[in-house]
């Protein structure tokens, strides 16, 4: 479905990509994970098409994105939904109306459709009767479901979701990775998650790829990364700071 | 071992600083040609539908509409304050008959434009600049980018074509108000007949003087409304950022509404 060939990517002269290999299968979540600052939103921006590489190739069903023109990547994107770090709602806009726009722009139905999937899809984030407040009168937990009910409303095939778990308590956090991989068993959706959630998303990712130094360390199962020998991958999944002190 | 270090010094140096002006001066260039690029691009689409008539209804409310009351409230004191001056000036050489016309030339021709369209600045497009920059640091824009649809299309060009179409009427409003208010200081006050207020007005203003402020205001329109979208589309990072396009916003548009009031000013008839 999506595979990435030696991306590579520097801002000024400081390399943040310095040559990922990696391959996401159709229906599948691949959950990227990483040190803060490491790249990992970088690469997601670079798959959604809003930066362009150095150098490498990015192919989303054997067409290469990296190089298309606007019009041609917007019909790539036309398959995306993507649900953005901070939410990235309209805050001009109502809940109802920032995850009916979506719909009013891109797809030709009566107006009595458009409302009734956004209600629908309002009800699976478990927000029904909240599309009339603002963006600003509800909690940041809110605000994801909010952007994840935006992002599927269109039915996508591919879901990319940057860090939708930061910054909220544990309850939120399992509440939101049950939801995700509620709606990923209904619409069967290929999902690629950038993710510190360490072990909860073990329990919901099909592949785990650890992103380290601008490089892939490993991609693998939850439990091969759980299992893995690299020592990067263990010290991140454990936590462990780099000169800790030998434990008592 | 100290020679070749203090022979090579002073070579370094001026290769050093021409490439170091050399890089500012592409630099320079480059945000100039993204500059024009932007206008460009927002033109264009300007002419390719889908056309955002809701959006350009909601801007042209918010550019032109919510910036009437302090339009007119400015219109009325610089008319009133154009009144006793030019009334105190042409009094000295017995010509007070002149006020209406000299009244009506300075706001149709140079005070009506050029004031309006910096309040306007002030009031809308300092407040365009800043939504655009929120949206921007909080990825509104990339949410529309990966959606598939325009950030041009939806954001730049109603605010465009709503300081096109509210600049003139605005400006309109402006002389108008301005011109009663050198009557109510000139006539009222100061004890001039209306008759030769406004006769003499008709004698000496002609078509040429009420399009030369037709083309300035329909240009400053577009002059705010390009600079204050363009700061806020690639503002900086976070609220520093913000705060930084504004002011820049506010700043350059004021320096080019004057720069460009004289240019068009020698041109224009």
């Amino acid at each position: 479905m999506i595979k990435v060939e030696g991306l590579r990517r520097s801002f000024g002269a400081q390399p943040v990509l310095r040559g990922i290999d990696l391959e996401v299968a159709s229906g599948e979540i691949m959950v990227v994970i990483g040190r803060s600052g490491g790249g990992k939103s970088v690469l997601l921006k670079h798959l959604v098409g809003l930066l362009r590489p150095d150098a490498g190739r990015i192919f989303v069903d054997r067409t290469e994105i990296t190089r298309l023109r606007r019009s041609a990547l917007d019909r790539i994107r036309e398959r995306y939904g993507v649900v953005f770090q901070g939410g990235a709602l309209f805050d001009s806009m109502s809940v109802f109306d920032n995850v009916a726009f979506p719909l009013w722009e891109k797809v030709r139905i009566p107006a009595t459709e458009i409302r009734q999937r956004v209600e629908e899809k309002l009800a699976q984030v478990g927000l029904q009767g909240m599309g009339h407040k603002n963006p600003a009168e509800i909690s940041g937990g809110m605000r994801k479901r909010v952007a994840i009910a935006r992002a599927l409303v269109t039915e996508p095939e591919v879901v990319f979701f940057d860090e939708p778990t930061t910054g909220l308590d544990p309850i939120l956090v399992n509440t939101i990775h049950h939801l995700i991989v509620e709606l990923h068993r209904k619409f069967r959706f290929t999902a690629v998650m950038v993710s510190h959630e360490i072990p909860e998303i073990f329990r919901i990712a099909d592949r785990v790829a650890m992103l380290h130094e601008g490089l892939i360390a490993e991609c693998a199962t939850p439990e091969a990364i759980q299992a893995s020998a690299n020592p990067v991958v263990q010290q991140f999944i454990r936590g462990e700071i780099e000169s800790a002190p030998p434990a008592r | 071992m100290t020679g070749p270090v203090t022979t090579s010094a002073p070579q370094v140096l001026p290769v050093r600083l021409v490439g170091e002006l050399g890089a500012r001066a592409l630099e320079v260039l480059q945000s100039l040609g993204r500059f024009g690029r932007f206008l460009v691009q927002a033109i264009t689409y300007i002419f390719v539908p889908p056309f955002k008539l809701a959006r350009l209804v909601e801007r042209i409310h918010f550019v032109g509409f919510r910036s009437l009351t302090i339009v007119v409230l400015t219109g009325a004191f610089t008319g009133m304050v154009l009144g006793l001056q030019i009334f105190l000036v042409l009094s000295r050489f017995g010509s007070e008959a002149f006020l209406g016309p000299a009244v009506a030339l300075s706001i149709i021709r140079e005070l009506g434009p050029v004031l309006c369209a910096l309040i306007v600045t002030g009031r809308a497009g300092s407040a365009l600049t800043a939504e655009l920059g929120i949206m921007k640091i909080t990825e509104q824009i990339d949410a529309l980018t990966v959606m598939a649809l325009n950030p041009v299309r939806y954001l730049i060009v109603p605010p465009i074509v709503a300081g096109i179409i509210t600049f003139p009427l605005m400006t309109a409003i402006f002389d108008v108000v301005g011109i009663f208010g050198g009557y109510l200081v000139g006539v009222e006050l100061l004890g001039l007949s209306p008759g030769t207020y406004f006769g003499e007005m008709q004698t000496f203003v002609d078509r040429a003087d009420v399009m030369t402020g037709f083309w300035k205001s329909l240009s400053f329109g577009v002059i705010v409304t390009w600079v204050c979208t363009y700061k806020g589309y690639y503002c900086g990072h976070g609220a520093e950022g913000v705060a930084r396009a504004t002011t820049q916003a506010v700043v350059l548009s004021s320096v080019l509404i004057l720069v460009w009031d004289y240019f068009l000013g020698s041109v224009l008839p």
